[in-house]
């Protein structure tokens, strides 16, 4: 399955032919990615399709039993998690998992944890208070007490603290009100028109997925199904019988 | 610009110490015992909050690593410190006694922080006790260092000014470790491994850095322990050594330094004020718990509100 209209562009991130296993079972089997630099790429699928488990292999969070990811033209497959995030991938895990005990503040500076320029981790704050003025709003405040939608804000303010290059979010839109969807998602594509940042986003909300990116993925059960443009796939009848609603 | 917390921390417990060690020699012996013990277990509490409170470690072997420091610094002592030294002699080899317990407590930790990278919860809690119980028989069954009746006969070189010393250190230096940014690491690591993992931090790292510090912190305290009962024997670093500890962090509040000292300072008073019944002080710690556990699970002096990290033990 040669996925033809991206080996034209540049891809900052590849894999190839990954596997992961836990125990007998196989949550991914044999997928191939191909992430273009400065776009938007959303892997869509059900409950149990291996979305998460693709984006936590690539972290450095589960091993792979076979494949290669490359990101940058760098081998990471065997990288620990925290030497990845150094070469400016990160990860917004699903569930919003922030550090609930700590105050917003130092969510964030966690998140610069790899930082070494003061002047600049206070720039990135800035730019990201411009982004969820909400975060500035609350920063003395323990973060395991803000709302879902704020959390998810907080999430991904965190992994902006690390300067990323390339940024997975995992599901963003899990159990957050509407109005705060749209809103975390206005920003996203801001965050990759403005900043340059590649974005991989895992999403069971294809609609809105499909509409902020460019190229889309679907899995089914561990493996590829369809793949192409967004606006193809959005016609896809395929896609449309199963995730769209008709 | 408000204070820093770690100054205020440093400025009360050094007060304190110069305070006691003011009043030391106006005290009776009783109290001066007292003092020390109160000093000395609020090393051992302070130290384990570091692995249990901060990074969230549920750790049982603490006595196992003050085991290791008191032997150690005793050996050392009883070995090496001539009787014609001076007092500035004995407090200086004292001090390298204590140090040489510590780095041993702290191998020993290390090793224990090892395994910790894979188990979580109560398979690390088992595994921390079982080690501390190897250490204990190690002790128990090596005649040079007394075999089961343990090491007497060292000189009485702990006083006020060492343990309060001590205790300002210990306080000064978890609380600085603990705001810093590379202390946050901890608090994260308790929090979420998945999230501190996704920050760029490397929790393995962390978990064997609290487990080698508290370990060292608690090698210190079972130094100046044994030169301050002069005698040391396994019984004495047992599982209900290990409890006691682990109960004054979790009535303190798990994560909570100024609350785990009250509680350190609550629970070593409280026996001696219980002396006639001093034999039912377990049942009195089982009650406590138990009762603490269900009225104020968020630790007894933890004035904080919202979630802290005691729903997962």
């Amino acid at each position: 399955m040669v996925k033809t209209h991206l080996r034209l562009l540049p891809s900052v991130l590849t894999l190839s032919h990954l596997s992961v296993a836990y125990g007998p079972i196989h949550a991914v089997n044999d997928i191939s990615l191909e992430i273009p630099r400065g776009a938007i790429v959303t892997l869509i699928g059900g409950n149990g399709a291996g979305k998460t488990t693709t984006l936590q292999s690539i972290s450095g969070l589960v091993r792979p039993a076979a494949g290669v990811i490359r990101f940058d033209g760098t081998d990471i497959t065997r990288l620990a998690p925290h030497q990845i995030v150094a070469l400016g991938l990160c990860h917004v895990p699903e569930g919003r998992l922030v550090f609930a005990n700590l105050s917003v503040a130092e969510n964030l500076a966690l998140g610069a944890y790899l930082q070494r320029d003061p002047a600049l981790v206070e720039q990135t704050r800035d730019h990201i208070f411009t982004l969820f003025p909400r975060l500035k709003e609350r920063l003395k405040q323990t973060a395991g007490t803000l709302s879902g939608g704020e959390q998810q804000m907080l999430a991904i303010g965190r992994a902006l603290m690390g300067r990323p290059r390339f940024l997975m979010l995992d599901e963003p839109s899990l159990g957050i009100a509407p109005r705060l969807v749209t809103t975390i998602f206005e920003r996203i594509v801001e965050i990759n028109r403005d900043q340059g940042i590649t974005i991989l986003l895992v999403e069971q909300n294809a609609h809105l997925a499909l509409e902020i990116s460019s190229h889309a993925y679907v899995l089914e059960t561990g493996r590829i199904s369809i793949s192409g443009p967004s606006a193809d796939l959005r016609a896809d009848p395929r896609l449309k019988a199963a995730y769209l609603g008709g | 610009m408000p204070v820093p917390r770690q100054h205020v921390a440093l400025l009360a417990t050094l007060a304190l110490a110069g305070a006691v060690t003011a009043f030391g020699g106006s005290l009776n012996a009783y109290h001066l015992d007292v003092a020390m013990n109160v000093g000395i277990a609020i090393i051992l509490a302070v130290s384990l909050n570091l692995v249990n409170g901060h990074t969230g470690q549920f750790s049982l072997g603490h006595a196992g690593f003050m085991a290791v420091g008191a032997y150690l610094s005793s050996a050392f002592t009883l070995r090496l410190v001539p009787a014609s030294a001076s007092a500035f002699e004995q407090h200086l080899l004292f001090f390298a006694a204590l140090l040489t317990g510590a780095l041993a407590a702290a191998v020993a930790g290390f090793l224990i922080g090892l395994p910790s990278l894979r188990l979580k919860g109560d398979y690390l809690a088992l595994i921390t006790l079982g080690f501390a119980e190897i250490i204990r028989v190690v002790f128990q069954n090596t005649p040079a260092l007394g075999g089961a009746i343990g090491l007497n006969g060292m000189a009485p070189l702990t006083t006020i000014a060492w343990t309060f010393g001590w205790v300002a250190v210990t306080v000064f230096t978890v609380s600085c470790l603990i705001n810093s940014t590379y202390g946050r690491g901890f608090l994260a690591v308790r929090d979420d491994e998945i999230a501190a993992s996704a920050s760029g931090i490397n929790p393995t790292r962390y978990k064997v850095v609290a487990f080698t510090l508290g370990a060292f912190v608690a090698g210190i305290a079972g130094g100046l322990f044994a030169h301050h009962q002069l005698a040391i024997d396994p019984r004495g670093f047992d599982f209900f050594r290990s409890v006691e500890i682990v109960v004054m962090v979790i009535l303190g509040g798990r994560g909570n330094t100024l609350g785990v000292i009250l509680a350190a300072v609550l629970l070593t008073l409280l026996p001696e004020f219980l002396r006639p019944v001093a034999e039912y002080r377990m049942v009195l710690y089982a009650a406590l718990l138990i009762g603490l556990m269900l009225l104020r699970p968020q630790g007894v002096f933890n004035l904080r509100l919202g979630r802290s990290a005691t729903g997962k033990i």
